[in-house]
């Protein structure tokens, strides 16, 4: 019975981690993402002619912004997959 | 072949999809499925252009050339734009970098279950087909742009300015402004290869769980067809990342480099 709460609280913790992970990773992206988008669509109501490069700079910034969501994501799946809870079922036995 | 797959649940799937073909054990483990498609990929793509180089005429170009000419002109433009200095190292890099990570990222796009099935019925029990989703092919890249950078710097500063600018960078080089300056630099040197490997690894690593997921949905006939829509849906959206994060380490390691190049 002690085993499975051990259990129980490594995996609850781990789900509310992965969470929070992902969460505020996200808000932080969408919000930079939303900034970015709004200053391009301005200078390109202002400037037509540069919306090709433009563009390519905001690619750019959108994979760079995107780089730590996704290194967070990458992180929260890996915990995801349970070697936390392996190293609880290792030790207990 | 079909039992193994039946009485599976959920999880193991997931982790069965995600495990790699490990050979060895201890700091000598070999992912044998990342070394071989990253060899396979390499060689198409890279034998591809090659193959086209070969024969390319000054006529008017086939459409293979046509395409070939496309994407060396725009990686040209790119590494022109960001490094006005002389490009001969430095476009075939980016090309390099460009193509092969496109082409490993490529191997996304096939089916989750067309690897499983198809590894399993030859006899493989575990087969990731993207090399850039394991940890090792994205720092071993970022790692060797990485000593490209050092290698510039040393070039174009010499020994003992490389050695004064550690020490001066930001700041300034008032003798208080040492270690905070070496502190700064020492942190840029450490999350600029980091950044790199992890940015690609983790796109490609979320990309890829969110399309096991997806296929895992379709499991109950209820599900089966908005799980093939999503599916598709993603695939498609997975096309756009595909492109931008090979442009994206693409550019960044021009821009690296063509950083280490310029001095005070």
């Amino acid at each position: 019975m002690e085993k499975l709460m051990m259990l129980g609280s490594v995996q609850g913790a781990t789900a509310i981690a992965i969470g929070l992970i992902i969460g505020l990773g996200a808000i932080g992206a969408c919000i930079g993402i939303g900034i970015m988008g709004s200053k391009f669509l301005e200078s390109a109501g202002r400037q037509p002619e540069l919306i090709p490069q433009l563009q390519k700079f905001m690619f750019i910034l959108a994979g760079l912004i995107d780089a730590a969501f996704l290194i967070g994501v990458g992180l929260a799946m890996y915990f995801a997959g349970g070697p936390l809870l392996n190293t609880v079922i290792n030790v207990a036995g | 072949m079909a039992a193994e797959h039946a009485p599976q649940s959920a999880s193991e799937y997931i982790s069965h999809h995600l495990t790699n073909l490990r050979v060895g054990e201890g700091f000598w483990t070999f992912h044998l499925d990342t070394i071989l498609m990253g060899w396979l990929t390499g060689i198409v793509g890279i034998g591809l252009f090659y193959l086209v180089a070969r024969r390319a005429t000054t006529g008017v170009p086939g459409r293979l050339q046509g395409f070939v000419e496309l994407v060396v002109e725009f990686v040209d433009d790119t590494v022109k734009s960001m490094f006005p200095g002389d490009r001969k190292f430095l476009a075939p890099l980016a090309l390099t970098l460009f193509v092969w990570i496109l082409m490993m990222n490529l191997m996304d796009l096939i089916p989750v279950d067309f690897v499983g099935r198809g590894t399993s019925a030859v006899g493989v029990h575990a087969w990731k087909p993207v090399p850039t989703s394991d940890l090792n092919t994205t720092f071993a890249m970022s790692l060797t742009v990485f000593l490209l950078t050092l290698f510039f710097s040393f070039k174009a500063k010499g020994a003992g300015g490389f050695v004064h600018e550690l020490f001066t960078a930001p700041f300034g080089s008032n003798p208080l402004f040492w270690i905070p300056n070496f502190v700064l630099n020492i942190i840029e040197y450490i999350s600029k290869p980091v950044s790199l490997a992890m940015r690609l690894f983790g796109n490609m690593y979320a990309g890829e769980l969110i399309f096991i997921l997806l296929a895992l949905l379709g499991t109950s006939w209820k599900w089966m067809l908005p799980s093939a829509v999503l599916y598709t849906g993603w695939a498609i959206f997975h096309i756009l990342i595909i492109v931008l994060q090979a442009f994206i380490f693409m550019v960044l390691s021009v821009v690296y480099i063509a950083l280490a190049h310029e001095h005070h």
